[in-house]
């Protein structure tokens, strides 16, 4: 085994898998729960489910796919969207999900985080960070899928959000999403070098030396990818695929 | 029938999931009626160390289990939590625990560049005595999230994980019982084996 976890990132939106550039422009990539078996049988370290949609159903997290995502994985699976309450963040985890990612409600509601690190356990919650480079050269915090800006410095807010008992970061350039042309190591080496809790960089990547520098230049905890996994070839053809794990444990050496 | 004990910590609809997987009905019930049924007992857990042992007194689960695993022999397997709250004590808490497996736990120590939660896959060795690891595949790795390990090597000690070169036991096996430190039915099919050696040698 690899001493770093990589993972697939999978976005969902009413029913689909779909993959951004620069958080736009989603390509439809299929089923959701045919990926997500073809991920279990490629036996990923563990898997992010995105619901980038989901925020703005009154109803909440679709429990109906989580549900049968969860039933098929066996593996730890993070899921994000749409959370709101600690309710919700019970019932996601008792249909068989380890961790829930917050994004939206870590900036409108950050009492939730620490309530919910406390009651399910700091390892259990991830917060989810969309960044992106102000034209002053300043990295801030967006939600609603890249569209609302915080005008949090990303920093600070890395540092409340771990001060208030969250267990990971996912940080994830906004600019980068999509483009395979490598992470943003700038935020993640500033992110992991003043956090203590594992800083999981997604957004860039293109190939299996993106992660290996991300991990070894920058100082993540673990490799996050969307693009890297669904497509193949530079004609982007859909394609689910996942490095070996004896590839996985060379690349970190 | 195969119970998994619902004490108020923990993801146990993965374990379900995974014996429904592999073939096997499950109940998740604190029900003491159906404790003392059961053909053979899951143990899960993710939590604190005194928060799980006040929550098995509260559900007055205690004496129930003791005469169910060490007069009646039932088979039990321990997972993560579980197997912590099988041994003497922890360092995480004041609470005895249910003292089945003579060890304790201690926490990872930081000051050797250890992360603390260790929360990784991690390789994991066998003894040739474990029947939890019967035929289990080459190179297994498993799953792990914890805060605390078993301390040095107890009697009972049939597997070892590690984390950043540094070597722990992860599992304990004595009789009709078993006891992991990590996730079994997060571990694909590693952990599928391992719930299939319980479910068939145990």
């Amino acid at each position: 085994m690899s001493s770093f976890r990589v993972i697939p990132v999978l976005l969902y939106k009413r029913s689909g898998l779909y993959k951004s550039v620069k958080f736009k422009d989603n390509i439809y990539i299929g089923d959701p729960i045919n990926a997500v078996k073809i991920f279990n049988d490629k036996e990923v370290d563990e898997l992010i489910f995105l619901d980038i949609d989901a925020y703005n159903n009154p109803a909440g997290p679709d429990l109906d796919i989580i549900k049968e995502i969860a039933s098929e994985c066996f593996m730890p699976v993070c899921y994000g969207g749409g959370i709101s309450s600690m309710d919700q963040i019970r019932t996601i985890l008792q249909l068989g999900i380890e961790k829930v990612s917050l994004n939206r409600a870590a900036v409108l509601q950050p009492s939730l985080v620490a309530e919910a690190s406390r009651e399910f356990g700091a390892s259990t919650i991830v917060i989810s960070m969309d960044v992106k480079k102000s034209f002053w050269g300043k990295y801030e915090v967006y939600i609603e899928n890249g569209k609302k800006n915080s005008k949090l410095e990303a920093i600070e807010f890395a540092k409340k959000m771990e001060d208030l008992g969250a267990g990971e970061l996912l940080v994830n350039s906004i600019e980068k999403d999509g483009t395979m042309t490598g992470y943003d190591l700038d935020i993640i080496s500033k992110l992991a070098s003043q956090i203590t809790i594992p800083v999981v960089a997604c957004g860039g990547a293109g190939n299996l030396t993106d992660l290996r520098e991300a991990v070894k230049t920058a100082g993540a905890s673990a490799v996050a990818a969307g693009s890297m996994f669904v497509f193949h070839g530079k004609h982007k053809a859909v394609l689910i695929n996942y490095p070996t794990s004896a590839d996985l444990k060379k690349l970190f050496l | 029938m195969i119970v998994i004990i619902n004490y108020g910590l923990g993801n146990l609809g993965s374990i379900q999931n995974m014996l429904k997987k592999i073939g096997v009905r499950s109940v998740i019930t604190s029900d003491i009626a159906t404790i003392k049924e059961a053909s053979k007992l899951i143990l899960p857990g993710v939590g604190s160390f005194d928060a799980g042992m006040k929550n098995l007194k509260e559900l007055n689960l205690i004496n129930t289990l003791r005469i169910k695993i060490l007069e009646e022999k039932t088979p039990v397997l321990g997972i993560c939590l579980g197997m912590q709250l099988m041994c003497q004590k922890s360092d995480e808490g004041t609470e005895p625990g249910l003292g089945w497996f003579n060890a304790e736990l201690v926490r990872f120590n930081q000051a050797e560049g250890l992360k603390v939660p260790h929360m990784n896959w991690a390789d994991t060795r066998s003894l040739p005595s474990s029947k939890i690891f019967n035929n289990m595949f080459e190179d297994p790795r498993f799953y792990y999230v914890h805060s605390y390990h078993i301390k040095d090597t107890p009697a009972d000690s049939t597997l070892y994980g590690k984390y950043n070169g540094f070597e722990f036991v992860s599992g304990l096996e004595r009789d009709n019982m078993a006891g992991v430190q990590f996730h079994p039915e997060k571990s694909h099919r590693y952990g599928m084996k391992l719930l299939q050696n319980f479910i068939e040698n145990f």
